[in-house]
């Protein structure tokens, strides 16, 4: 909600008021008391609690030392701040973009939300450094660059051919990233001197083709079970990184085909020959594709303008409503079509908690 | 010059213990980690936190703590006769060295290792207590960014002309030659972090103020 400029008519100043409004008084009353700000007491039920991040100890009192919200969980306390930069941890999704590739590591930019520096000065500017390191398994080495793992050794038993990463293979990393190519990875571990450790244990992950990357707040983002989707009916790729860059791209189906097709190409390439109508055809994105991605992409800009949280079905249900209502692409972004999905996602929110007291009054009646 | 009118107002219709309206924004800035917006009466302050990020310069980099940085200017339309130069500056070096180290006592540091936090701070109108109103923007930038603190900063300036104690000086009463101190507190832990004291104060004029 914040920095939103539009240019709205009165009658939309007041739709959209209400909406938002709405959606206030429907989240408001569930935990008032636990919004803190900084160096405010929060009140202790039990002994023996756990202080995690957010807080500190005062004289025996425990402290707020960030504004957000008091998250309880059995005996842990802590504060999660309602806006900060992207905390990495194990087991996060995040994309970033390859931005030097020196001492024998990728250096990925993972997090930068400023994107007037970013061309120019992109090596010095917000940019938190994660090394990746290719463990490539010994078959695939001959035939094709598969980003197979970035393993961790424990798991040998999985992978047999393991070995020990040598020169050759540092070259090889050359050719499957080169700087500004975009990787999906996921968080391996954070090393004790800031740097962070990524992997690409499937297929799934990988470098990112043929889409669009949306760079959003990350704290509308939430952790999930599922991070990759696949639309089928769009055929369609959506990646919603935890470090709050969002991928929509042409569905792939499997990811080292492409990589393979990239290394031949490449040795095609220096053999001096051109690309064949066959592969133009093959790598060509149809049309409707190119528009679906456009209006999932358009759908995620309003939603993070709004301020409301970038889910699966809060943004399937704006592209569906873009669609019913016959509007172009670039319509979206009108002012119009913010104003509908506020008040949309208020109508969803308002029938979710109705839902919820349904569900609760069920309950309620078969116990008793 | 009369700064204090036999009734016990001030020239801008203020009673001696009486504050500028305050007012202040959060979010000003779209690309920044944190803003804010702050107004004491006419004086208007910018601020903007980027951070924690890595250390632009590695020789800089403290392996234990984040550096915190921090830039002060003044836009080249606040004052009443356009400034040429609106930044670097003895006065402005030394308002940036205030804000850092007010900052630094309230930051905690030692959270974020090996990492910088930038503070921006501009004044687009000056009217008196610039020093305090760039205190109380870049707290309010801080607590936007989500960056663990101590507390919350507080800070005003007082003076002291026409034999009468003045709170929150405005251009005309500052640039009146009179004593003036700029204070700056973190009000739950009850502890100062910047006290800052121009021209002699004569310690009679301090018994005085306290009765």
């Amino acid at each position: 909600m914040r920095n939103l400029q539009l240019s709205l008519n009165q009658t939309q100043k007041i739709r959209l008021q209400t909406a938002l409004e709405k959606l206030e008084s429907l989240s408001s009353k569930s935990n008032s008391n636990s919004c803190v700000t900084v160096a405010d007491s929060i009140p202790i039920y039990e002994d023996g609690i756990l202080k995690g991040h957010g807080t500190s100890d005062r004289k025996g009192e425990l402290v707020a030392t960030v504004c957000g919200v008091v998250e309880r969980i059995n005996k842990l306390i802590y504060v999660r701040t309602l806006r900060s930069r992207y905390k990495p941890e194990t087991g996060d999704i995040v994309i970033g973009r390859v931005i030097e590739d020196y001492d024998h590591t990728m250096v990925f930019q993972i997090y930068f939300m400023d994107l007037a520096v970013s061309v120019e000065a992109k090596a010095s500017f917000l940019r938190k450094k994660t090394h990746m390191c290719t463990h490539t398994a010994k078959e695939n080495l001959c035939s094709s660059f598969k980003i197979e793992l970035i393993a961790p050794p424990l798991t040998g038993a999985v992978h047999q051919s393991l070995r020990r990463r040598t020169a050759v293979d540092e070259l090889n990393m050359r050719s499957i990233f080169t700087e500004n190519d975009l990787v999906c990875a996921e968080v391996r571990s954070s090393q004790n001197d800031g740097s962070l450790q990524l992997q690409a244990r499937s297929q799934k992950y990988g470098k990112l083709e043929k889409g669009q990357l949306l760079m959003i707040d990350p704290y509308l983002v939430k952790r999930r079970k599922q991070h990759f989707h696949h639309l089928e009916q769009y055929g369609i790729d959506l990646i919603l990184g935890c470090n709050g860059f969002v991928w929509v791209g042409e569905h792939v189906e499997a990811r080292d085909t492409i990589v393979v097709n990239d290394s031949e190409q490449l040795a095609k390439k220096s053999g001096g020959t051109s690309m064949d109508l066959d592969e133009q055809v093959e790598n060509h994105t149809p049309p409707e594709t190119r528009q679906n991605i456009c209006r999932i992409a358009n759908a995620i800009r309003v939603l993070s303008a709004l301020g409301f949280n970038v889910i699966l079905e809060v943004i399937m249900e704006t592209v569906k409503l873009s669609n019913t209502m016959n509007l172009d692409i670039h319509e979206m972004l009108g002012s119009e079509f913010y104003v509908l999905v506020a008040e949309k996602e208020a109508e969803r929110r308002s029938s979710l908690s109705q839902k919820e007291k349904v569900i609760l009054a069920c309950n309620l009646r078969t116990k008793f | 010059m009369e700064y204090v009118s036999p009734e016990g107002l001030r020239l801008d219709g203020r009673r001696p213990m009486e504050m500028r309206q305050l007012r202040a924004e959060i979010g000003v800035v779209a690309k920044a980690d944190g803003s804010a917006m702050f107004e004491m009466g006419n004086t208007k302050v910018i601020a903007a936190v980027y951070g924690p990020r890595e250390v632009q310069n590695r020789s800089q980099q403290i392996t234990d703590q984040a550096l915190v940085r921090c830039e002060y200017s003044m836009a080249n339309f606040s004052t009443g006769d356009r400034m040429r130069k609106p930044k670097g500056d003895r006065r402005s070096t030394e308002i940036s060295l205030v804000i850092r180290q007010t900052m630094e006592a309230c930051i905690l540091t030692n959270l974020m290792p090996r990492s910088q936090i930038d503070i921006f701070v501009q004044v687009l109108q000056a009217d008196g207590g610039t020093r305090s109103a760039c205190i109380n923007a870049a707290t309010l930038a801080l607590a936007d960014a989500g960056i663990p603190m101590r507390d919350i900063v507080t800070s005003c300036s007082a003076g002291y002309l026409n034999s009468t104690p003045l709170l929150d000086l405005n251009y005309v009463e500052d640039s009146a030659g009179g004593p003036d101190v700029t204070v700056g507190i973190l009000p739950t832990l009850d502890k100062v972090t910047l006290l800052q004291v121009g021209f002699h104060l004569y310690s009679m004029w301090l018994q005085r103020t306290e009765c």
